[in-house]
């Protein structure tokens, strides 16, 4: 089933204003339980106000979201649930962090859902080990760590929730390469682990091609497609065109299948890239070994 | 002497909130020199430094040890200040914390008033770094319902309106989206060509870097690398090890290099690498 669902949801800024803005049009998607999704579209085409409707942030202008199979906003005491059950982490979480420890700041969200002491305490635990916090890191302040450590921290206490759904806007932005992989790889990590379904806003193609299996692309407030990766990235052109790309590496393959070589263009990660290049180049030494004998 | 000059520079930040107060030294004896109109990208993990670096060059932070000069004036004098501020502008990563006026070239002439140019002057620098940009047809909009890139592209506006010799850029395109990116670096890159403007371009995008005339790499606020963008991206082990990375396409280059394939560890641009790759693929079943 479904975990996400809209129906012609609709969302405009300042309608009746002159400042009338359409930020999401007529937008009709279903997300499966335990997909790992990516969210990609130009600065404006409305990725973040779509992901604000998740988790009950914004209220349609029209249409409807159904989280779970249920629909949002029937009855608005039903909103504080959908909360826990989707997770928001918003771009540089770390400037939210406010408590005077990292335990109590990972802690904060847990004990609102009103979890007991010894619950709570598991989750931080749990979650700060699989952020690679140490015990030690736990006490102190989080303004006491480096950026990439605090950015951990938030994520973390986010992901103490459990939610259902956890959703990240750009988690890597700002961060060294690095950081980037660390960041991303410990989001891969919480998804193999707890199967839950996490989308991925980023404006990094690279880090879309390697980590998601499928991929939303918004485009002037609609949603473009809805796809896996492979499909999504076979449309360089049209991706180009809305002011998105694809891989460095899928270029490179698309061009040179232009110069008429034969090689599939099914390219977005340096890792297949090797493979099929190994794979190719192989079979020309054995056909060169055949010529020779 | 070099346009940007500097020898044995040491900065270190007092956390004077502690008691005693804490001393981080962020570098540490760094000897740098820029000749003008050189386009120089400036690698480093997050808190190697290099953002601190940028700031000692247009006099925002002064050497605690060591010297930096621009054009022959040392930061460290205060009569120098407003003479090399007018010669290296600064770009930062946020475009929203740099915009101050409601009008994009209202935002674009805010220095120029500041410094007591003449209105008709103003009026021709205005327009014309705009147009430089590209953001001419966007002078009476209001910057907020820019894009990023094209705020990133207003910022640099009102940067290249005081006709700096320089500009140092602190990664600006890593809030922006791929089409952002790519206005903001062909932006800089004509500045460079064609109005002979030095560039200093911080970023955390390889295939950015490699766009450069030289690539600098700062770790532990010490320069380890400095040299072209193909010496620095072909030791992909070390840049690694570094916490850095290297287009995409020299990781591909590199790794069939090492394989034993007849191809250059040396590839850095995406022409370079379909060149390198057809010839090898011409004559295999793909070819």
């Amino acid at each position: 089933m479904a975990i996400i669902k809209t129906e012609n949801l609709t969302y405009i800024y300042g309608d009746g204003t002159p400042f009338r803005k359409v930020a999401v049009d007529d937008v009709n998607l279903e997300i499966d339980e335990g997909e790992m999704v990516g969210i990609i579209g130009h600065t404006g085409s409305g990725k973040s106000t779509l992901i604000q409707h998740f988790n009950g942030l914004l209220k349609p202008t029209s249409g409807s979201v159904l989280i779970d199979g249920e629909r949002l906003w029937d009855d608005k005491s039903k909103l504080r649930p959908v909360r826990f059950k989707v997770g928001l982490v918003f771009q540089y979480p770390e400037y939210q962090l406010f408590e005077e420890t990292c335990y109590k700041d990972i802690g904060f969200g847990p004990k609102n859902m009103g979890l007991d002491n010894a619950e709570v305490d598991r989750r931080i635990k749990e979650t700060a080990k699989m952020v690679g916090i140490t015990a030690d890191m736990l006490d102190k302040s989080p303004f006491e760590l480096s950026g990439g450590q605090k950015r951990r921290v938030a994520i973390a206490g986010v992901m103490a929730m459990e939610p259902k759904v956890l959703i990240l806007d750009e988690p890597a932005s700002g961060l060294d390469p690095k950081g980037r992989d660390q960041i991303l790889g410990l989001i891969k990590e919480y998804h193999r682990e707890k199967k839950n379904t996490v989308l991925l806003v980023s404006h990094s193609m690279e880090d879309i091609a390697k980590n998601v299996s499928k991929i939303l692309v918004m485009n002037k407030a609609k949603l473009y497609c809805y796809d896996d990766t492979r499909t999504v990235f076979h449309r360089a052109a049209q991706l180009e065109e809305m002011g998105l790309a694809v891989p460095q590496i899928t270029r490179v393959f698309n061009r040179l299948k232009a110069m008429g070589l034969d090689i599939g263009d099914d390219v977005y990660t340096t890792k297949y890239a090797k493979e099929l290049l190994l794979k190719l180049l192989a079979e020309k030494k054995f056909n060169r070994g055949i010529e020779t004998d | 002497m070099s346009y940007i000059h500097i020898r044995g520079l040491e900065f270190s930040y007092i956390n004077e909130a502690e008691e005693p107060p804490v001393k981080n030294t962020v570098l540490k004896g760094i000897d740098l020199d820029i000749e003008k109109g050189e386009f120089v990208a400036v690698l480093g993990h997050n808190g190697s430094g290099k953002s601190t670096l940028a700031k000692c060059i247009n006099a925002i932070n002064t050497p605690e040890k060591g010297e930096v000069t621009v054009d022959g004036l040392d930061t460290i004098r205060e009569e120098n200040l407003l003479p090399i501020r007018k010669r290296v502008g600064m770009v930062f990563q946020n475009p929203d914390n740099q915009i101050v006026a409601t009008i994009v070239e209202e935002d674009v002439a805010f220095a120029l008033e500041n410094l007591g140019v003449e209105p008709k002057e103003i009026r021709r620098r205005v327009d014309e770094a705009l147009k430089t940009v590209g953001m001419y047809e966007y002078r009476m909009h209001a910057p907020h319902k820019l894009s990023g890139g094209q705020k990133q592209r207003v910022a640099i506006a009102g940067i290249i309106a005081m006709e700096p010799d320089c500009i140092v850029l602190d990664e600006p395109t890593a809030m922006l989206d791929p089409k952002g990116r790519s206005e903001v670096m062909k932006t800089i890159k004509m500045l460079n060509r064609e109005k002979g403007v030095t560039i200093v371009l911080i970023t955390h995008y390889m295939e950015e870097a490699a766009q450069a005339d030289r690539v600098v790499v700062i770790d532990g606020g010490e320069k380890i690398m400095d040299s072209v963008p193909k010496k620095v991206f072909s030791q992909v082990d070390v840049m690694r090890n570094l916490g850095l990375d290297v287009p995409q396409v020299t990781e591909i280059a590199d790794f069939l290099n090492k394989q034993g394939y007849d191809i250059s560890g040396e590839i850095i641009t995406e022409d370079e690498c379909v060149q390198a790759l057809y010839g090898l693929l011409k004559d295999t079943a793909a070819g």
